[in-house]
Protein backbone atom coordinates (compact mmCIF):
# COMPACT_ATOMS: atom_id res chain seq x y z
CA UNK A 1 0.00 0.00 0.00
CA UNK A 2 1.73 3.15 -1.26
CA UNK A 3 0.84 6.83 -1.12
CA UNK A 4 0.89 6.84 -4.92
CA UNK A 5 -1.70 4.08 -5.12
CA UNK A 6 -5.12 5.05 -6.37
CA UNK A 7 -8.44 3.34 -5.69
CA UNK A 8 -11.20 4.22 -8.10
CA UNK A 9 -14.78 3.38 -7.11
CA UNK A 10 -17.44 3.16 -9.79
CA UNK A 11 -20.72 4.15 -8.17
CA UNK A 12 -21.52 6.54 -5.31
CA UNK A 13 -24.30 4.93 -3.32
CA UNK A 14 -24.48 2.89 -0.11
CA UNK A 15 -21.72 0.39 -0.96
CA UNK A 16 -19.38 3.05 -2.34
CA UNK A 17 -19.68 5.30 0.72
CA UNK A 18 -19.03 2.49 3.19
CA UNK A 19 -16.13 1.32 1.05
CA UNK A 20 -14.37 4.71 1.11
CA UNK A 21 -14.88 5.06 4.86
CA UNK A 22 -13.59 1.54 5.53
CA UNK A 23 -10.58 2.13 3.25
CA UNK A 24 -9.45 5.07 5.40
CA UNK A 25 -10.21 3.17 8.62
CA UNK A 26 -8.05 0.29 7.40
CA UNK A 27 -5.22 2.72 6.67
CA UNK A 28 -5.43 3.28 2.92
CA UNK A 29 -3.04 6.19 2.28
CA UNK A 30 -3.44 6.70 -1.45
CA UNK A 31 -5.95 8.67 -3.44
CA UNK A 32 -9.62 7.65 -3.67
CA UNK A 33 -11.79 8.72 -6.56
CA UNK A 34 -15.44 7.86 -6.95
CA UNK A 35 -17.31 8.17 -10.25
CA UNK A 36 -21.08 8.32 -10.54
CA UNK A 37 -23.39 8.93 -13.46
CA UNK A 38 -25.82 10.64 -11.08
CA UNK A 39 -25.28 14.36 -10.41
CA UNK A 40 -25.89 14.13 -6.64
CA UNK A 41 -23.67 13.51 -3.67
CA UNK A 42 -24.46 10.10 -2.08
CA UNK A 43 -27.97 9.82 -0.71
CA UNK A 44 -30.08 7.18 1.03
CA UNK A 45 -32.16 5.12 -1.35
CA UNK A 46 -34.64 3.33 0.98
CA UNK A 47 -36.63 6.51 1.80
CA UNK A 48 -37.12 7.34 -1.90
CA UNK A 49 -40.32 5.32 -2.23
CA UNK A 50 -41.39 6.08 1.33
CA UNK A 51 -40.81 9.31 3.28
CA UNK A 52 -39.21 11.23 0.40
CA UNK A 53 -42.03 10.39 -1.99
CA UNK A 54 -44.79 11.29 0.47
CA UNK A 55 -43.01 14.55 1.28
CA UNK A 56 -42.43 13.93 4.99
CA UNK A 57 -38.67 14.13 4.36
CA UNK A 58 -36.89 16.49 1.97
CA UNK A 59 -33.74 15.90 -0.11
CA UNK A 60 -31.37 17.59 2.36
CA UNK A 61 -32.24 14.91 4.93
CA UNK A 62 -31.35 12.09 2.57
CA UNK A 63 -27.60 12.74 2.45
CA UNK A 64 -25.65 9.65 3.44
CA UNK A 65 -22.87 11.66 5.08
CA UNK A 66 -22.32 15.38 5.64
CA UNK A 67 -20.17 17.10 2.99
CA UNK A 68 -17.37 17.66 5.55
CA UNK A 69 -17.10 13.92 6.06
CA UNK A 70 -15.96 13.46 2.46
CA UNK A 71 -13.41 16.28 2.92
CA UNK A 72 -12.01 14.44 5.92
CA UNK A 73 -11.89 11.23 3.90
CA UNK A 74 -10.08 13.04 1.07
CA UNK A 75 -12.25 11.52 -1.61
CA UNK A 76 -12.45 13.02 -5.06
CA UNK A 77 -15.97 12.88 -6.56
CA UNK A 78 -16.55 12.82 -10.29
CA UNK A 79 -20.30 13.17 -10.58
CA UNK A 80 -22.53 13.14 -13.62
CA UNK A 81 -20.16 11.15 -15.80
CA UNK A 82 -20.20 7.60 -16.96
CA UNK A 83 -17.49 4.99 -17.22
CA UNK A 84 -17.75 3.58 -20.74
CA UNK A 85 -15.18 0.80 -20.39
CA UNK A 86 -12.62 -0.76 -18.10
CA UNK A 87 -9.22 -1.52 -19.60
CA UNK A 88 -8.25 -4.12 -17.02
CA UNK A 89 -4.87 -4.90 -18.59
CA UNK A 90 -3.65 -1.29 -18.59
CA UNK A 91 -5.63 -0.49 -15.43
CA UNK A 92 -7.40 2.42 -16.92
CA UNK A 93 -11.01 3.61 -17.17
CA UNK A 94 -12.52 5.38 -20.15
CA UNK A 95 -15.17 7.99 -19.39
CA UNK A 96 -17.92 9.39 -21.58
CA UNK A 97 -16.21 12.78 -21.25
CA UNK A 98 -13.25 11.39 -23.18
CA UNK A 99 -11.17 11.41 -20.02
CA UNK A 100 -9.04 8.41 -19.04
CA UNK A 101 -8.42 7.59 -15.38
CA UNK A 102 -5.73 5.19 -14.23
CA UNK A 103 -6.18 3.02 -11.14
CA UNK A 104 -4.10 0.78 -8.93
CA UNK A 105 -7.20 -0.91 -7.54
CA UNK A 106 -10.79 -0.75 -8.71
CA UNK A 107 -14.06 -1.20 -6.81
CA UNK A 108 -17.28 -1.88 -8.68
CA UNK A 109 -20.29 -0.54 -6.78
CA UNK A 110 -22.40 -0.22 -9.89
CA UNK A 111 -25.69 -1.29 -8.31
CA UNK A 112 -28.74 -2.12 -10.34
CA UNK A 113 -31.07 -0.34 -12.71
CA UNK A 114 -34.82 -0.71 -13.20
CA UNK A 115 -36.11 -3.34 -15.53
CA UNK A 116 -37.94 -1.53 -18.30
CA UNK A 117 -41.16 -2.71 -19.88
CA UNK A 118 -41.41 -2.57 -23.61
CA UNK A 119 -44.94 -1.14 -23.74
CA UNK A 120 -46.60 1.00 -26.38
CA UNK A 121 -47.01 4.45 -24.88
CA UNK A 122 -44.28 4.16 -22.25
CA UNK A 123 -42.73 7.40 -23.57
CA UNK A 124 -45.86 9.37 -22.56
CA UNK A 125 -45.61 12.15 -20.02
CA UNK A 126 -46.50 11.03 -16.51
CA UNK A 127 -44.95 7.55 -16.90
CA UNK A 128 -42.19 6.89 -14.40
CA UNK A 129 -39.79 4.34 -13.03
CA UNK A 130 -38.47 4.61 -9.49
CA UNK A 131 -34.80 4.11 -8.65
CA UNK A 132 -33.06 7.47 -8.25
CA UNK A 133 -33.70 10.73 -6.44
CA UNK A 134 -34.35 12.42 -9.78
CA UNK A 135 -36.95 9.76 -10.60
CA UNK A 136 -38.78 10.61 -7.38
CA UNK A 137 -38.48 14.35 -7.95
CA UNK A 138 -40.26 13.79 -11.26
CA UNK A 139 -42.89 11.55 -9.62
CA UNK A 140 -43.53 14.24 -7.00
CA UNK A 141 -44.01 16.80 -9.77
CA UNK A 142 -46.53 14.54 -11.52
CA UNK A 143 -48.29 13.83 -8.23
CA UNK A 144 -49.01 17.54 -7.68
CA UNK A 145 -51.49 17.57 -10.54
CA UNK A 146 -52.67 13.94 -10.42
CA UNK A 147 -55.83 12.54 -8.91
CA UNK A 148 -55.45 8.94 -10.15
CA UNK A 149 -52.31 6.82 -10.36
CA UNK A 150 -51.71 3.33 -11.68
CA UNK A 151 -48.81 1.30 -10.36
CA UNK A 152 -47.60 -1.54 -12.55
CA UNK A 153 -46.10 -4.23 -10.35
CA UNK A 154 -47.19 -5.46 -6.90
CA UNK A 155 -43.75 -5.93 -5.38
CA UNK A 156 -42.28 -3.95 -2.49
CA UNK A 157 -41.45 -0.86 -4.54
CA UNK A 158 -44.88 -0.84 -6.16
CA UNK A 159 -46.67 -1.24 -2.83
CA UNK A 160 -44.57 1.36 -1.01
CA UNK A 161 -45.24 3.77 -3.87
CA UNK A 162 -48.96 2.99 -3.69
CA UNK A 163 -48.95 3.78 0.04
CA UNK A 164 -47.01 7.03 -0.40
CA UNK A 165 -49.22 8.29 -3.22
CA UNK A 166 -52.35 7.38 -1.24
CA UNK A 167 -51.04 9.53 1.62
CA UNK A 168 -50.82 12.38 -0.89
CA UNK A 169 -54.55 12.01 -1.58
CA UNK A 170 -54.21 10.22 -4.91
CA UNK A 171 -56.53 7.34 -5.83
CA UNK A 172 -54.20 4.42 -6.60
CA UNK A 173 -54.69 1.20 -8.56
CA UNK A 174 -52.03 -1.53 -8.43
CA UNK A 175 -51.86 -3.94 -11.37
CA UNK A 176 -50.05 -7.21 -10.78
CA UNK A 177 -49.64 -10.00 -13.35
CA UNK A 178 -49.35 -12.76 -10.76
CA UNK A 179 -52.24 -14.27 -8.81
CA UNK A 180 -51.05 -12.61 -5.60
CA UNK A 181 -48.93 -9.67 -4.45
CA UNK A 182 -45.27 -10.23 -3.54
CA UNK A 183 -45.49 -13.74 -4.97
CA UNK A 184 -41.77 -14.06 -5.64
CA UNK A 185 -40.75 -13.18 -2.08
CA UNK A 186 -43.51 -13.82 0.43
CA UNK A 187 -45.89 -16.50 1.69
CA UNK A 188 -49.59 -16.49 0.90
CA UNK A 189 -50.42 -15.16 4.36
CA UNK A 190 -48.22 -12.11 3.84
CA UNK A 191 -49.52 -11.56 0.30
CA UNK A 192 -53.11 -11.73 1.57
CA UNK A 193 -52.32 -9.32 4.38
CA UNK A 194 -50.87 -6.70 2.05
CA UNK A 195 -53.86 -6.98 -0.24
CA UNK A 196 -56.19 -6.42 2.71
CA UNK A 197 -54.06 -3.56 4.09
CA UNK A 198 -54.04 -1.70 0.79
CA UNK A 199 -57.73 -2.25 0.20
CA UNK A 200 -58.54 -1.01 3.71
CA UNK A 201 -56.56 2.13 2.88
CA UNK A 202 -58.50 2.67 -0.35
CA UNK A 203 -56.06 1.24 -2.90
CA UNK A 204 -57.54 -0.89 -5.67
CA UNK A 205 -55.57 -4.11 -6.19
CA UNK A 206 -56.07 -6.00 -9.44
CA UNK A 207 -54.35 -9.36 -9.68
CA UNK A 208 -53.74 -11.39 -12.83
CA UNK A 209 -53.66 -8.12 -14.79
CA UNK A 210 -51.11 -7.99 -17.54
CA UNK A 211 -50.59 -4.51 -18.97
CA UNK A 212 -50.38 -4.35 -22.76
CA UNK A 213 -50.37 -0.61 -23.48
CA UNK A 214 -50.38 2.89 -22.06
CA UNK A 215 -52.62 5.39 -23.80
CA UNK A 216 -52.87 9.16 -24.05
CA UNK A 217 -51.93 11.99 -26.41
CA UNK A 218 -48.81 13.51 -24.93
CA UNK A 219 -49.87 12.84 -21.35
CA UNK A 220 -50.74 9.33 -20.13
CA UNK A 221 -54.51 8.91 -19.68
CA UNK A 222 -55.14 5.21 -19.25
CA UNK A 223 -53.57 1.80 -18.84
CA UNK A 224 -54.82 -1.09 -20.95
CA UNK A 225 -54.66 -4.70 -19.78
CA UNK A 226 -54.82 -7.92 -21.81
CA UNK A 227 -58.48 -8.43 -20.82
CA UNK A 228 -59.09 -5.12 -22.64
CA UNK A 229 -59.91 -3.29 -19.41
CA UNK A 230 -58.89 0.37 -19.16
CA UNK A 231 -57.73 2.00 -15.93
CA UNK A 232 -57.77 5.78 -15.95
CA UNK A 233 -54.52 7.38 -14.81
CA UNK A 234 -52.90 10.82 -14.60
CA UNK A 235 -49.62 9.12 -13.75
CA UNK A 236 -48.14 5.63 -14.01
CA UNK A 237 -45.27 4.17 -12.03
CA UNK A 238 -43.65 1.00 -13.28
CA UNK A 239 -42.00 -1.13 -10.58
CA UNK A 240 -41.16 -4.52 -12.04
CA UNK A 241 -37.76 -5.23 -10.55
CA UNK A 242 -34.15 -4.37 -11.25
CA UNK A 243 -31.26 -5.68 -13.33
CA UNK A 244 -27.71 -5.67 -11.92
CA UNK A 245 -25.26 -3.38 -13.71
CA UNK A 246 -22.70 -5.95 -14.80
CA UNK A 247 -21.90 -4.91 -18.38
CA UNK A 248 -18.67 -3.03 -17.56
CA UNK A 249 -17.44 -6.05 -15.64
CA UNK A 250 -18.28 -8.62 -18.29
CA UNK A 251 -16.82 -6.50 -21.08
CA UNK A 252 -13.63 -6.27 -19.03
CA UNK A 253 -13.48 -10.06 -18.91
CA UNK A 254 -14.64 -10.55 -15.31
CA UNK A 255 -16.75 -13.57 -14.43
CA UNK A 256 -20.42 -12.60 -14.30
CA UNK A 257 -23.49 -14.70 -13.52
CA UNK A 258 -26.61 -13.17 -11.98
CA UNK A 259 -24.32 -10.35 -10.83
CA UNK A 260 -20.58 -9.81 -10.76
CA UNK A 261 -19.13 -12.97 -9.24
CA UNK A 262 -17.13 -12.31 -6.06
CA UNK A 263 -15.83 -14.48 -3.24
CA UNK A 264 -16.49 -13.99 0.48
CA UNK A 265 -13.82 -11.27 0.50
CA UNK A 266 -15.66 -9.32 -2.26
CA UNK A 267 -12.84 -10.15 -4.65
CA UNK A 268 -13.81 -10.50 -8.34
CA UNK A 269 -12.03 -12.82 -10.77
CA UNK A 270 -9.47 -10.02 -11.36
CA UNK A 271 -6.90 -9.65 -8.56
CA UNK A 272 -7.06 -5.83 -8.47
CA UNK A 273 -10.82 -5.48 -8.73
CA UNK A 274 -13.39 -5.88 -5.95
CA UNK A 275 -17.15 -5.43 -6.09
CA UNK A 276 -19.87 -4.78 -3.50
CA UNK A 277 -23.62 -4.24 -3.24
CA UNK A 278 -26.62 -5.00 -5.43
CA UNK A 279 -24.39 -5.77 -8.45
CA UNK A 280 -22.65 -8.79 -6.88
CA UNK A 281 -23.35 -12.50 -6.97
CA UNK A 282 -21.70 -13.66 -3.77
CA UNK A 283 -21.41 -16.72 -1.54
CA UNK A 284 -23.09 -16.71 1.86
CA UNK A 285 -21.74 -19.29 4.31
CA UNK A 286 -24.83 -19.08 6.54
CA UNK A 287 -27.16 -19.83 3.65
CA UNK A 288 -24.69 -22.25 2.07
CA UNK A 289 -25.23 -20.83 -1.39
CA UNK A 290 -24.42 -17.90 -3.68
CA UNK A 291 -26.97 -15.20 -4.28
CA UNK A 292 -27.54 -11.60 -5.31
CA UNK A 293 -29.27 -9.26 -2.87
CA UNK A 294 -31.00 -5.91 -3.25
CA UNK A 295 -30.31 -4.60 0.21
CA UNK A 296 -28.60 -1.71 1.95
CA UNK A 297 -27.26 -3.78 4.89
CA UNK A 298 -25.73 -6.17 2.36
CA UNK A 299 -24.15 -3.31 0.43
CA UNK A 300 -22.60 -1.81 3.56
CA UNK A 301 -21.31 -5.03 5.09
CA UNK A 302 -19.92 -6.36 1.83
CA UNK A 303 -18.21 -3.02 1.20
CA UNK A 304 -16.31 -3.45 4.48
CA UNK A 305 -14.94 -6.77 3.21
CA UNK A 306 -14.11 -5.19 -0.16
CA UNK A 307 -12.17 -2.35 1.49
CA UNK A 308 -10.25 -4.82 3.62
CA UNK A 309 -9.33 -6.84 0.52
CA UNK A 310 -7.99 -3.71 -1.18
CA UNK A 311 -5.82 -3.12 1.90
CA UNK A 312 -4.54 -6.71 1.80
CA UNK A 313 -6.62 -7.83 4.80
CA UNK A 314 -8.86 -10.91 4.64
CA UNK A 315 -12.23 -10.08 6.23
CA UNK A 316 -14.88 -12.58 5.17
CA UNK A 317 -18.37 -11.28 4.63
CA UNK A 318 -21.19 -13.53 5.80
CA UNK A 319 -24.26 -11.91 7.29
CA UNK A 320 -27.84 -13.00 7.61
CA UNK A 321 -29.75 -11.02 4.96
CA UNK A 322 -32.54 -8.82 6.24
CA UNK A 323 -34.90 -6.28 4.71
CA UNK A 324 -37.63 -3.88 5.68
CA UNK A 325 -40.60 -2.13 4.12
CA UNK A 326 -42.81 0.73 5.36
CA UNK A 327 -46.36 0.98 4.05
CA UNK A 328 -49.04 3.08 5.77
CA UNK A 329 -48.68 2.40 9.51
CA UNK A 330 -47.17 -1.03 8.91
CA UNK A 331 -43.52 -1.78 9.36
CA UNK A 332 -42.42 -5.08 7.88
CA UNK A 333 -39.10 -6.53 8.96
CA UNK A 334 -37.82 -9.59 7.13
CA UNK A 335 -35.10 -11.84 8.53
CA UNK A 336 -33.39 -14.39 6.29
CA UNK A 337 -34.40 -15.74 2.88
CA UNK A 338 -37.58 -17.81 2.85
CA UNK A 339 -36.88 -19.55 -0.48
CA UNK A 340 -37.13 -23.34 -0.12
CA UNK A 341 -39.29 -23.33 3.02
CA UNK A 342 -41.50 -26.35 3.62
CA UNK A 343 -43.93 -24.81 6.10
CA UNK A 344 -45.05 -21.29 7.00
CA UNK A 345 -46.53 -20.80 10.48
CA UNK A 346 -48.18 -17.70 11.88
CA UNK A 347 -47.72 -16.15 15.30
CA UNK A 348 -50.62 -13.79 15.91
CA UNK A 349 -53.65 -13.17 13.71
CA UNK A 350 -52.92 -12.64 10.02
CA UNK A 351 -56.56 -12.27 9.03
CA UNK A 352 -57.43 -9.24 11.17
CA UNK A 353 -55.53 -6.30 12.56
CA UNK A 354 -52.01 -5.30 11.62
CA UNK A 355 -49.64 -7.25 13.82
CA UNK A 356 -48.39 -10.81 13.28
CA UNK A 357 -45.34 -12.75 12.14
CA UNK A 358 -44.88 -15.55 9.64
CA UNK A 359 -42.04 -17.94 10.36
CA UNK A 360 -40.67 -19.98 7.46
CA UNK A 361 -39.58 -23.45 8.44
CA UNK A 362 -37.49 -25.98 6.59
CA UNK A 363 -36.89 -29.42 8.13
CA UNK A 364 -37.77 -28.16 11.63
CA UNK A 365 -35.42 -25.16 11.42
CA UNK A 366 -36.51 -21.53 11.15
CA UNK A 367 -34.91 -20.13 7.98
CA UNK A 368 -36.74 -16.81 7.68
CA UNK A 369 -39.48 -14.63 9.15
CA UNK A 370 -41.72 -11.79 7.98
CA UNK A 371 -42.62 -9.67 11.00
CA UNK A 372 -45.46 -7.21 10.62
CA UNK A 373 -45.37 -4.47 13.25
CA UNK A 374 -43.51 -6.93 15.49
CA UNK A 375 -39.97 -5.68 16.12
CA UNK A 376 -39.54 -8.08 19.02
CA UNK A 377 -40.39 -11.13 16.89
CA UNK A 378 -37.92 -9.87 14.31
CA UNK A 379 -35.09 -9.59 16.81
CA UNK A 380 -35.82 -13.11 18.07
CA UNK A 381 -36.20 -14.48 14.53
CA UNK A 382 -32.70 -13.34 13.58
CA UNK A 383 -31.32 -15.20 16.58
CA UNK A 384 -33.48 -18.29 15.97
CA UNK A 385 -32.21 -18.54 12.40
CA UNK A 386 -28.60 -18.17 13.48
CA UNK A 387 -28.80 -20.58 16.43
CA UNK A 388 -29.80 -23.39 14.03
CA UNK A 389 -31.56 -25.61 16.52
CA UNK A 390 -34.78 -27.53 15.93
CA UNK A 391 -37.82 -25.37 16.61
CA UNK A 392 -40.80 -26.19 18.80
CA UNK A 393 -43.50 -25.00 16.38
CA UNK A 394 -46.29 -25.26 18.97
CA UNK A 395 -44.43 -22.85 21.25
CA UNK A 396 -43.50 -20.60 18.35
CA UNK A 397 -47.14 -19.96 17.44
CA UNK A 398 -48.39 -19.83 21.04
CA UNK A 399 -48.94 -16.16 21.78
CA UNK A 400 -49.33 -16.83 25.49
CA UNK A 401 -45.72 -18.00 25.63
CA UNK A 402 -42.88 -15.42 25.52
CA UNK A 403 -41.12 -15.79 22.19
CA UNK A 404 -37.79 -15.05 23.84
CA UNK A 405 -38.00 -18.40 25.63
CA UNK A 406 -37.32 -20.17 22.34
CA UNK A 407 -33.79 -18.86 22.33
CA UNK A 408 -31.19 -21.24 23.66
CA UNK A 409 -30.19 -18.75 26.36
CA UNK A 410 -33.64 -17.18 26.45
CA UNK A 411 -34.21 -17.57 30.17
CA UNK A 412 -31.35 -15.24 31.03
CA UNK B 1 -23.33 23.40 17.24
CA UNK B 2 -23.75 21.22 20.32
CA UNK B 3 -20.61 19.27 21.21
CA UNK B 4 -21.17 15.60 21.94
CA UNK B 5 -18.68 13.10 23.34
CA UNK B 6 -18.95 9.53 22.11
CA UNK B 7 -17.03 6.92 24.10
CA UNK B 8 -16.40 3.60 22.39
CA UNK B 9 -16.41 0.38 24.39
CA UNK B 10 -12.59 0.30 24.35
CA UNK B 11 -12.47 3.79 25.86
CA UNK B 12 -11.68 5.74 22.69
CA UNK B 13 -13.28 9.17 22.95
CA UNK B 14 -14.56 11.33 20.14
CA UNK B 15 -15.47 14.97 20.76
CA UNK B 16 -17.55 16.15 17.84
CA UNK B 17 -19.96 18.91 16.93
CA UNK B 18 -23.37 17.72 15.78
CA UNK B 19 -25.85 20.01 14.05
CA UNK B 20 -29.14 20.66 15.83
CA UNK B 21 -31.83 18.53 14.20
CA UNK B 22 -29.41 15.77 13.26
CA UNK B 23 -29.71 12.56 15.21
CA UNK B 24 -27.07 11.27 17.58
CA UNK B 25 -26.66 8.46 15.03
CA UNK B 26 -25.92 10.91 12.21
CA UNK B 27 -23.35 12.64 14.40
CA UNK B 28 -21.54 9.33 14.78
CA UNK B 29 -21.75 8.40 11.10
CA UNK B 30 -20.55 11.79 9.90
CA UNK B 31 -17.51 11.45 12.12
CA UNK B 32 -16.76 7.84 11.23
CA UNK B 33 -17.31 6.58 14.75
CA UNK B 34 -17.24 2.84 14.31
CA UNK B 35 -19.33 1.82 17.33
CA UNK B 36 -22.52 2.88 15.58
CA UNK B 37 -23.40 0.62 12.65
CA UNK B 38 -26.85 1.95 11.71
CA UNK B 39 -27.64 -0.67 9.08
CA UNK B 40 -31.05 0.79 8.28
CA UNK B 41 -29.85 4.37 8.12
CA UNK B 42 -32.09 5.66 10.87
CA UNK B 43 -35.51 4.08 10.34
CA UNK B 44 -35.77 2.40 13.74
CA UNK B 45 -35.84 -1.09 12.27
CA UNK B 46 -32.44 -2.70 12.84
CA UNK B 47 -31.28 -1.92 16.38
CA UNK B 48 -27.62 -1.42 15.35
CA UNK B 49 -27.23 2.16 16.60
CA UNK B 50 -27.64 1.41 20.28
CA UNK B 51 -26.02 3.87 22.70
CA UNK B 52 -26.12 4.49 26.44
CA UNK B 53 -26.80 8.09 27.41
CA UNK B 54 -24.73 9.29 30.37
CA UNK B 55 -27.22 9.26 33.28
CA UNK B 56 -26.62 12.98 33.88
CA UNK B 57 -28.12 13.66 30.46
CA UNK B 58 -30.94 11.14 30.41
CA UNK B 59 -33.54 13.67 31.48
CA UNK B 60 -32.62 16.03 28.65
CA UNK B 61 -32.78 13.18 26.15
CA UNK B 62 -35.98 11.60 27.40
CA UNK B 63 -37.23 8.06 27.18
CA UNK B 64 -37.38 5.60 24.31
CA UNK B 65 -40.57 5.48 22.24
CA UNK B 66 -42.65 2.27 22.06
CA UNK B 67 -41.24 0.96 18.82
CA UNK B 68 -37.71 1.62 19.99
CA UNK B 69 -38.45 -0.06 23.31
CA UNK B 70 -39.46 -3.31 21.66
CA UNK B 71 -36.13 -3.45 19.85
CA UNK B 72 -34.11 -2.41 22.90
CA UNK B 73 -35.84 -5.03 25.01
CA UNK B 74 -34.29 -7.78 22.92
CA UNK B 75 -30.71 -6.62 23.34
CA UNK B 76 -28.41 -8.83 25.38
CA UNK B 77 -27.09 -5.80 27.21
CA UNK B 78 -29.58 -3.07 27.92
CA UNK B 79 -29.01 -0.27 30.42
CA UNK B 80 -31.60 2.04 31.98
CA UNK B 81 -30.46 4.90 29.73
CA UNK B 82 -30.16 2.83 26.54
CA UNK B 83 -31.50 4.49 23.42
CA UNK B 84 -31.36 3.94 19.69
CA UNK B 85 -29.28 6.88 18.58
CA UNK B 86 -31.31 7.32 15.38
CA UNK B 87 -34.29 8.26 17.55
CA UNK B 88 -32.48 10.97 19.52
CA UNK B 89 -32.61 14.36 17.80
CA UNK B 90 -29.86 16.72 18.90
CA UNK B 91 -30.96 19.97 20.53
CA UNK B 92 -29.04 22.95 21.93
CA UNK B 93 -29.67 21.58 25.43
CA UNK B 94 -27.49 18.56 24.59
CA UNK B 95 -24.29 20.62 24.31
CA UNK B 96 -21.68 18.75 26.34
CA UNK B 97 -23.57 15.45 26.39
CA UNK B 98 -21.74 12.16 26.80
CA UNK B 99 -22.91 8.90 25.20
CA UNK B 100 -21.26 5.52 25.49
CA UNK B 101 -21.31 2.83 22.82
CA UNK B 102 -21.72 -0.90 23.44
CA UNK B 103 -19.14 -3.59 22.77
CA UNK B 104 -21.14 -4.88 19.82
CA UNK B 105 -24.17 -3.77 17.84
CA UNK B 106 -25.22 -7.37 17.14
Amino acid sequence: MEVDDHVVIIGASHAAVQLMISLRQQGWLGAITTISDEPHMPYQRPPLSKSYLDGSVEADRLVLRAAETYDKLKVDFKLGCKVTSIDARNKQLNLDTGEKIGFTKLALCTGARVRQLDLPGSELEGVHYLRTMDDVKAIRQSAKKASRAVIIGGGYIGLETAASLTKLGIKVTVLETETRLLKRVASEQVSEFYKRLHEEEGVEIRLGSKVVALQGNSQVKSVVCDDDSHSGADMVIIGVGVIPNTELASEAGLVVENGIVVDQFAQTSHPDIVAAGDCTFHPNALLKKSLRLESVPNASEQAKAAAASLCGIKKAYSELPWFWSDQFDVKLQIAGISQGYTKAVVRGDASAGRSFSVFYIKDQYVIAADCINRPKDFMVAKKLILQQSKIDVAALVDESSEIKKLLINGEQ
Amino acid sequence: MPAITYIEFDGTEYHVDVAVGNSVMEGALNNMIDGIVAECGGSCVCCTCHCMIDPEWSEVVGEANDEENELLEMLDVREPTSRLSCQVQVTDEMDGMVVRLPESQY
